[in-house]
């Protein structure tokens, strides 16, 4: 195993295009995609307000004043306050956290579970590939609602439970996606030829198949992180993701926001905006994303 | 063609099987006893004999393999059992449910196809023009908006401006379909943005890779106007994957309907799952995920098959 194949391993010959530099690459992507740029800005913004919650904020998210029950929006509470009289401010800036935490781990989880299988899938072939799918299979076709509903009764309403009832769905239809292109990819020529020159499984799989499957995992990594934060808000709102008084968006929707609607619509209309504009900077960017990364989409 | 649609229609079976012991399994873990629950909670009231006869009577007191064997052989001759929570056979409760959501679904493919395809071929052919950006920030909203948000939004200004109140009871088209409309045009339409946002930037962007393709360049080449290589060369080729998106967002949606009817009081399958579940009514919740799952996968194989169909080039092994 001593042997070095220097061809095979060697960086590509001088790049037809000329090199940028990440700041160049910056400001490439911010003129091609202005649509995308504003997404990051979005999400740069979420960010900013989720790490920096508890300094931004001026009012504690679950102490309330009863003295200040359902008070319009005004100069001292910009979005007013909920039925006890809670800043909804507050708890929206804190409901960044939630959803930002939960969007990037069952999506992170979900993918990377995804494309392992996937990989796995298409490369062992036979008996494993046969067996994979049919898991996926049953995945697919079980309603995700259930699930959710199952995992909420069995392990209780909590963050970390959500994560877990969202990142399951996501496993199959990542794997099928990367199955596809790793079934392409290993019927490539180098890959034989890698082969034949006697590499090991774990090397053919990691160095070359691998690197080849990171474009659609990235694209299904950012089109999911939006999705995730809207099913956990659809959990929530079902009160089967987070329970009270933990400042989910969802949650902040469900039960007292529909019932006092009329007397407190901020209640139901802030948090609804939070969750779209957050979606909305993510689906923003995902799709530049993949319109900078798809050869086949790229204006030619 | 043949041997494919034997294969195909063979691996159903390993998949609803699947299925089938998924939830049985998953409902069994699930704390919680439906006798209690009938009997009036776990208070601590009920004395040990009235409870084992309880059990007795809904047949829980049986092996849970052999309660699973049953069931699968009378699901077999579709018989769903009965529901433990009301008494009444679960086909029964079903159908009275299952013509709401059905309509919702269907009424909301509609209006998405009706919306998507026309606005993602503009949004397709004016690429990068402001067209474009207005028709994809829309569709992209309505990825973003919450289904159950935009729900709140219209009963709250419904409720304002009309003084509108939700309706109690489901009025079936066959009885009353003005009646109907004005039930269903709401959820209807809060559904089938969502739908039609996700069709429209499928058609956009399988119709921009089929425009790159040679025969289209040909097609131009002629000398052909462009209404004919848009929609006579052009689209027919990029429907398939929205063929299949259309399948695939209509199956998910029957299983997805929970939100939409929990917003606007909807009694229908969504609902009624969400009880069941809360009930532990076992035959219920088996019933109902074993017909999506059967939904989902015959719906599944409409599609690979309409692939088959439609795309010579495909050939399967």
């Amino acid at each position: 195993m001593s042997i070095q194949y220097p061809l095979v391993d060697a960086p590509a010959a001088a790049p037809l295009a000329p090199h940028l530099t990440l700041g160049e690459h910056v400001v490439k992507f911010i003129r091609t995609k202005p649509l995308g740029a504003a997404g990051a800005a979005v999400i740069l913004a979420m960010m900013f307000v989720a790490a920096f919650a508890g300094t931004l904020a001026r009012y504690d998210p679950y102490q309330g004043d009863y003295a200040l029950q359902f008070a319009r929006p005004s100069a001292e509470h910009w979005l007013g306050t909920d039925e006890f009289g809670r800043d909804l401010l507050t708890r929206i800036m804190h409901g960044a956290r939630i959803a930002l935490f939960v969007g990037f781990t069952a999506s992170f989880a979900g993918c990377t579970l995804g494309a392992l299988l996937g990989v796995l899938s298409a490369y062992w072939g036979g008996t494993v590939d046969l067996l994979l799918e049919r898991l996926m299979d049953i995945l697919l076709a079980f309603p995700q609602l259930i699930l959710a509903l199952a995992i909420a009764s069995i392990l209780g309403p909590a963050v970390q439970n959500v994560v877990v009832a969202i990142t399951i769905p996501i496993v199959p239809r990542v794997a099928r996606v990367v199955r596809a292109t790793a079934l392409s990819v290993k019927e490539l020529q180098y890959v034989e030829a890698v082969q034949a020159l006697g590499a090991v499984r774990r090397r053919v799989v990691f160095r070359h198949i691998v690197p080849n499957i990171m474009t659609p995992y990235l694209i299904m990594l950012t089109a999911q992180l939006g999705s995730a934060i809207l099913a956990e808000a659809a959990l929530s709102y079902l009160g089967l993701g987070t329970a009270d008084p933990t400042p989910s968006w969802g949650l902040m929707l469900s039960g007292s926001a529909p019932l006092y609607a009329e007397k407190a619509p901020w209640m139901a209309v802030f948090p609804g905006i939070a969750i779209s504009l957050g979606v909305f900077g993510f689906n923003l960017f995902g799709d530049s994303l993949r319109d900078a990364l798809d050869p086949k989409l790229r204006r030619g | 063609m043949r041997t494919y649609l034997a294969k195909r229609i063979l691996l159903i079976v390993p998949t609803l099987l699947g299925v089938a012991s998924l939830v049985f399994v998953i409902m069994r873990v699930i704390p919680g006893d439906v006798a209690l629950l009938i009997l009036g909670g776990d208070s601590g009231q009920i004395d040990r004999a009235q409870l084992a006869a309880m059990h007795h009577r809904l047949g829980l007191d049986q092996p849970v393999l052999m309660q699973f064997g049953r069931w699968l052989w009378a699901v077999l001759h579709f018989d769903f059992g009965v529901s433990l929570w009301t008494g009444r056979p679960v086909v029964e409760e079903l159908l009275v449910r299952l013509p709401l959501s059905l309509e919702l679904a269907i009424l909301a493919t509609i209006v998405a196809v009706l919306l998507a395809i026309p606005f993602g071929m503009l949004a397709a052919v004016r690429q990068d023009s402001w067209v474009d950006y207005v028709i994809r920030v829309i569709s992209i909203g309505g990825l973003a908006i919450p289904s159950f948000w935009a729900g709140i939004l219209v009963i709250l200004f419904l409720v304002i401006y009309f003084g509108w109140g939700p309706p109690l009871e489901f009025t079936p088209p066959w009885v009353d379909p003005w009646a109907n409309i004005q039930q269903m045009v709401w959820p209807v339409l809060t559904v089938g943005y969502r739908y039609a946002a996700v069709t429209t930037r499928m058609t956009r962007s399988t119709l921009l890779e089929v425009m790159r393709e040679d025969y289209i360049r040909t097609a131009w080449a002629k000398g052909l106007a462009e209404r004919v290589v848009v929609v006579h060369h052009a689209l027919k080729n990029a429907m398939l994957p929205v063929i299949t998106l259309i399948g695939t967002e209509f199956a998910f949606l029957i299983g997805g309907l929970v939100v939409t009817e929990t917003v606007f009081t909807l009694n229908g399958v969504g609902r009624f799952v969400v009880d069941a579940v809360a009930h532990r009514d076992y035959p219920v919740v088996q019933a109902l995920v074993f017909v999506i799952a059967f939904g989902f996968v015959i719906v599944n194989l409409l599609i690979d098959l309409t692939y088959a169909w439609f795309d010579p080039r495909i050939r399967y092994r």
